[in-house]
């Protein structure tokens, strides 16, 4: 296996959330890899396709797969994201010259705590976080890629960190997508049932593997005043020991 | 937009900050819950039975011309009748003049959801025909003028305080108590008089099976068996989708349904009836007549890609595990068939343009999916929906030209470079105004709920540019 994995940064961690791609990026650096970031990458698509506009994202999509395929290894800091492009990706090129290259792309990105824990068999990566944490499992990296157990491997073997569980983990944020404009009071209610469950665990902070549901779930703490914090899982194993 | 959509927007808002309600369907999908997870456990290998009933129904749905003739054939062969109706007026026709040339006066109806899809209810009643709902959860909104709330449990939205006023005001103004048990001796009470004087009871069907030629009907009060046996006339009112093959195939159906359904191994009564009473038999129907229903669902056996929506057993788990319908309830999607299966299958039956709206009220989290037993991809048909409303041209142009604006930008890296940074720098002089949550902000929708977005100076790629690239600092 290849040293070097090429980042896939999705847009709104480039323009809203970069620290999370620095993180990630520290952490495969720290357990030896080199990292590679096609710079002509853009946006997965997914905006679009979850939104019902598939002639819009398929563009999108034929674009990574060009940006992409000299890629040996894909990883993103987005269980969503990640699902876009290993799971939707070969539905929405099903008559795409490169559908072929995009089963094959399909199947070498990998979400950050899945190439980890998966690929790179790394479990403890030599984080430090002398916290309480609580963790939510964001809906497309535990149904649509089946990570239930590798964010949490990962979390056990941090230095001080204390998990706590928190009540319906599985049960969505509420952020969905376009879902969090056109349903704006769903989305927040749903949200607002997430920052109570996470206020009773008391945690000081709520972590996850989808960058858009911590976004969603901080803006709703925010507005709230509420004192736990969200933080991408490469935000916790990027910290070590001083 | 639609009425229906206007209708759905207002009710969710009041019906997501209603906590009251909300801590009402909290409590109720707490202890299904706890009930289906019991009921799973008992089940030795639950992935291995949805399989099974997947495969199944992909079987009954693949071959349903096959099997609707072969169950038709021997109802008739018994001396039963068999209405094939096209939609809802024509099968709510049918039950009407029948009743009327029967000189029915009244009706006592067992649970079917099919009969408030197609509005049957109401359709008797303008003829002059008393219709009693029987199931306890719809005499209760059948009293209040309401359809049902859930398709399990049609008042889960009910406290019992306000069913026993409920009482006071349209049965006795005497009613002393709000136990349960004893709300339930009333209406036992009245409802025993409407089972010996109907002519007709009408109910609905669990399944249809074809080898035997039966209707499947599972109750768990009782009530189905007074409907189909007491009245000289029971008719059967279905949707064609409802087949199974072969009358083994309930070993698996009758325990995966109830354990969906309420987390029993099975449910209460489990009825098969193949006809009316045959000489010597000492109770059943004089006349049997099976209504098969397709009201748009033919519509949707001609669509490979969501024929397996056809597969639903209205076992409600879907519905149940929803985030969405726990936090708006049943009522709010103003459709007969609420929760994820209702807003995949309505725009189908009912109308896309009407809607599909309900196609973008999901997160597409996938819990529906995860937990249905026929193993329907219910989160991915909405997306379907979704692209087939956008295909349609049914979607709003400034959406339209939102989407076509960002694929250009998506296309060109500096472009969306550019975009980015433009805006992360607008809103931020924006909110370095105090504008954050106004009318000027574009966020504003996001920000009426949530505290604003972050907006670094500097994007990933630019710290990667600035030299994050090659020697490991962030910038």
């Amino acid at each position: 296996m290849s040293r070097t994995v090429s980042l896939f940064v999705p847009c709104f961690i480039d323009q809203l959330l970069p620290e999370i791609a620095v993180d990630t990026v520290t952490v495969l650096r720290r357990i030896g890899y080199e990292v590679d970031f096609p710079e002509d990458q853009t946006c997965c698509g997914q905006p679009a396709f979850n939104t019902g506009y598939w002639n819009e994202a398929r563009p999108c999509a034929e674009h990574f797969i060009r940006v992409f395929r000299n890629a040996e290894v894909i990883v993103c800091p987005s269980g969503s994201c990640t699902t876009m492009v290993r799971k939707f990706y070969p539905e929405l090129l099903a008559n795409s010259p490169l559908l072929k290259e995009a089963k094959a792309i399909a199947a070498r990105t990998f979400e950050f705590s899945e190439f980890l824990v998966k690929v790179a068999e790394r479990t403890d990566v030599g984080a430090y976080f002398p916290h309480t944490v609580t963790y939510h499992a964001s809906c497309h990296g535990l149904r649509e890629l089946g990570l239930r157990d590798e964010p949490r491997q990962l979390l056990a073997k941090v230095d001080s960190l204390r998990l706590i569980e928190i009540a319906r983990f599985d049960e969505c944020c509420g952020f969905g997508g376009t879902f969090a404009a056109k349903f704006a009071d769903i989305s927040a209610a749903m949200g607002n049932s997430k920052a109570e469950n996470i206020a009773a665990t008391a945690a000081e902070f709520v972590t996850a593997i989808d960058p858009s549901c911590l976004l969603h779930v901080q803006g709703i703490l925010g507005k709230r005043k509420a004192t736990a914090r969200a933080i991408h899982l490469a935000g916790i194993l990027a910290q070590e020991k001083p | 937009m639609s009425s229906a959509a206007a209708q759905f927007l207002r009710d969710a808002a009041e019906k997501s900050a209603d906590l009251a309600h909300r801590e009402i369907i909290r409590r109720g999908m707490e202890s299904y819950d706890t009930a289906h997870l019991k009921g799973r456990a008992r089940i030795k290998d639950w992935e291995a039975a949805r399989e099974k009933c997947q495969q199944i129904k992909r079987q009954a749905i693949n071959h349903l011309d096959r099997y609707l003739v072969q169950f038709e054939q021997q109802v008739i062969a018994r001396g039963g009748h068999v209405f094939w109706a096209e939609d809802s007026e024509q099968a709510c026709s049918y039950v009407k003049n029948l009743a009327t040339q029967r000189g029915v006066k009244t009706v006592v109806k067992s649970k079917s959801m099919v009969t408030e899809e197609i509005h049957l209810g109401p359709v008797l009643e303008k003829a002059g025909i008393k219709v009693w709902e029987t199931d306890f959860g719809e005499f209760i909104v059948q009293l209040r003028g309401e359809a049902p709330y859930h398709i399990v449990t049609p008042c889960m939205h009910l406290k019992r305080d306000q069913i026993a006023n409920l009482f006071r005001e349209k049965l006795d103004k005497n009613i002393e108590s709000d136990d349960p048990a004893y709300l339930m001796t009333v209406a036992r009470r009245i409802l025993r008089q409407a089972f010996f004087s109907a002519e007709m009871g009408i109910s609905g069907a669990n399944f249809l099976v074809a080898d035997a030629g039966v209707v499947a009907i599972n109750t768990n009060e009782g009530n189905g068996r007074l409907c189909t046996s007491i009245p000289r006339i029971h008719v059967v009112v279905t949707g064609i989708e409802k087949v199974l093959p072969r009358l083994e195939d309930l070993a698996v159906f009758w325990p995966v349904l109830a354990t969906s359904g309420t987390g029993q191994g099975i449910t209460t009564y489990s009825t098969l009836i193949g006809g009316p009473r045959r000489p010597g038999e000492a109770d059943g129907p004089e006349e049997f007549h099976v209504v098969l229903v397709d009201n748009g669902r033919s519509r949707l056996l001609a669509n490979p890609e969501q024929r397996e929506v056809l597969h639903c057993i209205r076992c409600g788990a879907c519905l149940n595990i929803c985030p969405v319908f726990r936090h708006i309830g049943g009522h709010t999607y103003g459709t007969t068939y609420p929760g994820p299966i209702g807003s995949v299958l309505t725009p189908h039956l009912a109308g896309l343009a009407e809607f599909k709206h309900l196609s973008y009220a999901s997160s597409l989290c996938g819990a529906c999916s995860s937990v249905c037993p026929v193993k329907i991809n219910l989160h991915h048909h909405l997306l379907q929906n979704r692209r087939d409303a956008t295909e349609a041209g049914a979607t709003k142009s400034s959406e339209r030209f939102v989407f076509s604006m960002w694929r250009r930008a998506m296309l060109h890296p500096r472009i969306y470079a550019f975009g980015g940074w433009s805006m992360r720098k607008g809103l931020r002089l924006l909110y370095g105004l105090g504008l954050a949550g106004s009318a000027l902000d574009p966020m504003q929708v996001w920000n009426r709920h949530r505290s604003p977005v972050p907006l670094p100076s500097k994007s990933f790629r630019a710290r990667w540019r600035n030299g994050f690239n090659t020697n490991g600092k962030a910038n």
